[in-house]
């Protein structure tokens, strides 16, 4: 055997440093080329006809005028459809083109290509589309009396019915409907190909689930259908879900032509799926000492038009539905409902961060009735190692060696021990406007000023759960070139603006230890790298990355560059999970479970119902942080998603139209309303995961929406059980007639 | 005059004239002849309802060059604003004379929006979320209007006639707005569900004028034009012993405030929440102001 080669260290950027992404100094000067600044020789601007209506049967559809216009390339419906009339991600129900029924406002019904993108929206207004009107369903509720569900999703573990409790707390809670509100707009380029087929390059979360829906549709072989990554900004669950891929590829493969798609920012509210709002009644009873005895959830998610992937979402809700804590006796009904609403599915949190606001509320409302500390009643119940989930599924991650004689770790109460070193922080004196509720407003400079502090602890799951088959593909080839060992790195796992090219680099420079890692542009030229969603590319694609170079590494060892370039592909799953019982909700559902606590302090202008957060302090279990930086940045914007839901964002929907598609009045947090934040990152390794890290992107948009309503309580002494919270219902107590 | 061609936006068989004159006379005489060009001065409004298709201009006369909008000068008694002297300036060369518009001022979008946003822009969109509005409406400014006829001085009072639509006739400029300089101290507090960057949900100027002594007051996103409250404006109050100035007359002032207001219910805020905002806003102002004027006897008057 030859002599193994030393393997050099790399100087810089390995795993746990706080490597500079790549697309950090484009994106701030300017340079960085989105989907939407995507262009091609002769072009054609594709654009979308849309259904005003959340229901009307389409009598006919008359393209001529559209078509004898100027300019005007094509124009299609949903009888030029070449393949499969629908597509999905779960379930295929949703058509490429409404057909004879348009089941949403803004559903898509006729597509055109044309010169420049005002003609095509010309042409669109063109169209006449006989629509016959009829009344929507719009009651969630009501479509769970009509039977009208994706998913119902039941969940029984002993028997609440027979539990005893010395202290009841019942509630309804309500969530509206968040949206992702990306600000990168939906948009891509189709480019025909010689052999039929097409190229599409997109701004999407899962290259190969794109292909996989998109190729049917068009009547071609997958192989025909290659897509390639574009420039994207953020994607929190909004592009997983097909938007204007099928349509662009149709347009180009009739015209032979390039064609581009971008949706303006009212079409892009319209064209992707939000957060599903909730309604959910929650029962909890504890014994004297606030341990919990039973919990009683009822939760409907509204699903919308189509089903997306409310079938996960409801699973998720069931599964987490009373958080990180230990109860007897539970008993949830999940629903996610099919009605004529907006169509909703995945977004940061993914199931999870209803259920959080209504757990974490019910929590305080206890701690309350029994005059107890909010830290110290999650304390009480918090789960620890060996403890079951609702699920029946045992969390038990035994490489934790943390020694204590007398009680299993709980690695929920080392996060809330851990505030303890870090107070809230105090009121500074002369405070400027923009420290204030109302800010720039002028409206308090100091009236009606009360301060307010809460927590909120949130659980999610991490990784594709109830029994996906998971996994991603990472190949790579190393080389040397000017006598130096390079590292091609090649996968299909979309960079959504989280960060996840930089740590793929960072894990091959530390497995291979060389300082030169190129990755190659993301496609479908490789296998499956999986979704960008679910807190799941540092596990998975990590763990191909981490596999492959593994692999090479050992090739390396008896193999000498000079003689020629080494090459590994590694396809990485996790554990098995298994499916949820359908009546019983018990099984062994996720992979990776995480926690995060935050805390929030809140000004609140009491008279006119205006809210400051002040400083929100998270502290987080992530395993093993591999780029404190680019995790920080994570835990900072899932933190902001979730001060969003508490008391802005909401989608408002009345009769199935949506009142707010726009930024005027769909409000997201701005460097205003979003405080500094306090970090503490804990490391609790997970030794089923590499490097023993959880995912962290989605957990902080959990638990910080019930901390800022909690804390916002604590200054009104409201109740406060929708979110987010408006500053009517904060004075509403307070109107009375002049 | 040149072809503006913007990539996607704007159709490149249909290019669009674009006048960018830098006499008044020029821009009155280019309206008169082309009845279909629309002013631009920021374009922070015209913009928005271009990328959205709400209009679709064939030419537009750009304001910007024109030196005598640009410009604002000390009158006396009053400062004559150029209409198209943006939000920014108002803050940073105007928060002495005129405290209320520059506080209103301060309150508009972001920094790119105040960069280039002016107040011509703002009364010609009339829309009664404007925020220039309530403090005119409470300082009594008029405006000048300039047409090829010639020029006239409405005032600020007589301006709105309804949800997006004043006194303002195609073919005509408004060249700049005269706001008498404060003659006392001035608030306006603008409600919003975030921080900052933030279309009002109703909004409330007080101009305390102590020579007068007189109350001033508009109130914004609360009507279907910028109001006046005027039976606020009419309570009496206690010029001459100002400490007598009770917590019931503070309140008082509010609930007339409230009462001037015609709000509705949108996806901003609750007709119910609007008037109540208003009260509480109005009483906060009214104490605020008095309490400048007479106990801090601060020689700025925000
Ligand atoms: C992100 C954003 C945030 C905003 N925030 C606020 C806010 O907080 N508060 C607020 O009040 N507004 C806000 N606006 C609206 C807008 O900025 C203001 O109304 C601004 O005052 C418009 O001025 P402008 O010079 O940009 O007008 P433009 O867009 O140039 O013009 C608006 C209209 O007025 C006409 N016009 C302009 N000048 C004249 C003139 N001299 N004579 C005759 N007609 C004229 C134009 O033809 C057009 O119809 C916001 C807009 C945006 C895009």
């Amino acid at each position: 055997m030859p002599e193994p080669t030393p393997l050099p260290t790399p100087t810089s950027n390995a795993v746990g440093q706080s490597a500079i992404r790549a697309d950090a100094l484009p994106k701030v000067n300017g340079d960085f080329d989105y989907a939407s600044d995507l262009a091609a020789e002769g072009m054609l601007w594709g654009h979308t006809l849309r259904s005003p209506h959340p229901k009307a049967r389409i009598r006919s559809i008359d393209t001529a005028a559209a078509e004898a216009m100027a300019g005007v390339a094509a124009v299609l419906t949903a009888a030029d459809v070449p393949g499969k009339r629908t597509y999905g991600l779960i379930e295929d129900d949703q058509p490429v083109l409404a057909d004879t029924m348009a089941n949403y406002q803004g559903e898509p019904v006729a597509i055109i290509a044309a010169t420049d993108l005002d003609t095509a929206r010309r042409a669109a207004d063109a169209i006449t589309v006989d629509y016959e009107v009829l009344e929507p369903l719009c009651d969630p509720a009501e479509a769970v009396r009509r039977g009208e569900y994706f998913r119902h999703q039941p969940l029984q573990v002993g028997d609440p019915d027979t539990a005893t409790a010395a202290v009841v707390v019942a509630r309804e809670y309500v969530v509206g409907m968040q949206d992702q509100a990306p600000l990168g707009p939906e948009s891509g380029l189709a480019l025909p190909r010689p052999d039929g087929g097409v190229d599409l390059r997109v701004a999407t979360q899962w290259l190969h689930s794109d292909q996989e829906q998109i190729a049917p549709c068009l009547g071609l072989k997958e192989s025909q259908v290659h897509l390639e990554m574009a420039g994207i900004g953020g994607a929190f669950g909004a592009r997983e879900d097909l938007s204007v891929q099928v349509h662009m590829a149709m347009l180009a493969l009739a015209t032979d032509k390039p064609v581009k798609m971008m949706y303006d920012r009212a079409e892009s509210f319209l064209g992707h799926v939000h957060r599903h709002p909730a309604r959910m009644r929650y029962e909890h009873g504890a014994d004297a000492e606030g341990r919990l005895v039973y919990v009683r959830a009822q939760i409907v998610l509204d699903g919308g038009a189509y089903a997306s992937t409310t079938d996960a979402v409801v699973g998720n809700a069931a599964s987490l539905a009373v958080g990180p804590y230990e109860v007897e006796h539970v008993a949830v009904e999940a629903w996610g409902t099919r009605t004529n609403n907006p169509p909703c599915g995945a977004m940061r949190g993914f199931g999870g961060v209803q259920t959080c606001f209504a757990y974490e509320s019910q929590m305080d409302a206890l701690a309350e009735e029994l005059g107890l500390d909010p830290l110290e009643i999650r304390r009480r119940n918090a789960m620890h190692q060996g403890s079951k989930l609702i699920t029946g599924q045992v969390v038990q991650e035994p490489g934790i060696d943390v020694p204590n004689e007398n009680a299993p770790f709980s690695p929920l109460v080392d996060l809330l021990d851990r505030f303890a070193a870090i107070p809230a922080p105090a009121i500074p004196a002369g405070r400027d406007i923009i420290e204030l509720p109302g800010g720039t407003g002028n409206t308090t400079h100091g009236e009606g000023v009360v301060r307010g502090v809460g927590y909120g602890v949130g659980l999610k799951n991490v990784c594709y759960s109830e029994g996906f088959d998971d996994f991603s593909t990472a190949r790579i080839r190393l080389e040397l070139v000017d006598g130096e060992p390079v590292a091609y790195v090649h996968t299909a796992a979309a960079e959504v603006g989280q960060g996840h090219q930089t740590i793929q680099a960072q894990i091959v420079r530390t497995e291979l230890g060389i300082d030169r890692v190129e990755l190659l542009p993301v496609d479908t030229k490789v296998g499956s790298a999986g979704s960008s969603s679910a807190s799941r590319q540092s596990y998975m694609t990590g763990g191909a990355v981490k596999a492959a170079s593994e692999a090479v590494r050992e090739l390396w060892a008896t193999h000498d560059l000079a003689d020629g370039p080494i090459e590994a592909t590694r396809e990485f799953r996790h554990r098995p999970t298994k499916p949820m019982d359908p009546v019983t909700g018990q099984g062994d559902s996720h992979v990776q479970l995480a926690l995060c606590v935050h805390r929030a302090t809140v000004d609140v202008d009491i008279e006119l119902g205006l809210v400051k957060v002040v400083d929100l302090t998270c502290v987080q279990d992530v395993g093993k942080i591999l780029n404190p930086i680019a995790l920080e940045g994570q835990i900072h914007g899932a933190s902001a998603q979730g001060l969003g839901l508490a008391v802005m964002e909401e989608m408002i929907v009345d009769a199935g139209v949506v009142k707010n598609a726009s930024f005027t009045d769909y409000l997201i947090p701005t460097i205003l309303d979003m405080p500094p934040m306090r970090l503490e990152i804990v490391e609790n390794a997970d030794p089923a995961a590499p490097y023993g890290l959880r995912g962290a992107g989605e957990p902080p948009t959990l638990s910080s929406t019930p901390a800022i309503v909690a804390a916002i309580r604590d200054a009104t002494g409201l109740a406060l059980t929708h979110v987010p919270v408006r500053p009517e219902h904060l004075t509403r107590h307070l109107v009375r007639q002049p | 005059m040149t072809a503006l061609r913007a990539a996607g936006a704007v159709s490149t068989d249909r290019p669009i004239i674009f006048y960018r004159p830098t006499e008044t006379a020029d821009a009155l005489r280019f309206l008169a002849e082309r009845p279909e060009a629309v002013p631009v001065a920021g374009g922070t409004d015209l913009m928005v309802g271009v990328n959205y298709r709400h209009i679709r201009p064939e030419a537009m006369l750009d304001l910007t060059a024109i030196v005598e909008l640009c410009t604002w000068t000390d009158e006396g008694t009053a400062i004559r604003i150029g209409s198209g002297v943006p939000y920014a300036r108002i803050v940073a060369e105007l928060a002495t004379a005129l405290p209320g518009l520059a506080a209103a001022s301060r309150t508009v979008g972001s920094p790119q929006i105040r960069n280039r946003g002016t107040v011509g822009g703002n009364l010609a969109t009339a829309s009664p979320a404007g925020d220039a509005h309530p403090p005119l409406l409470a300082t009594g400014a008029n405006i000048e209007i300039a047409a090829p006829e010639g020029r006239r001085t409405v005032a600020i009072d007589d301006f709105f006639t309804g949800p997006k639509r004043s006194v303002l006739r195609p073919g005509e400029i408004i060249t700049a707005v005269t706001v008498p300089k404060a003659a006392g101290p001035q608030q306006f507090l603008k409600v919003g569900t975030r921080n900052a960057m933030v279309i009002s949900v109703c909004a409330f100027a007080l101009a305390l004028d102590l020579d007068r002594r007189t109350v001033g007051t508009g109130i914004g996103s609360a009507g279907p034009t910028p109001l006046r409250a005027l039976p606020a404006e009419e309570l009496e109050l206690p010029w001459a012993a100002p400490a007598g100035l009770t917590d019931a007359t503070v309140e008082r002032f509010g609930d007339l405030v409230a009462a001037a207001a015609r709000p509705i219910d949108d996806v901003r805020g609750t007709a119910a929440y609007r008037r109540h905002a208003l009260a509480v806003c109005a009483a906060r102002a009214l104490r605020r102001t008095w309490r400048a004027a007479f106990e801090e006897r601060s020689a700025e008057w925000n």
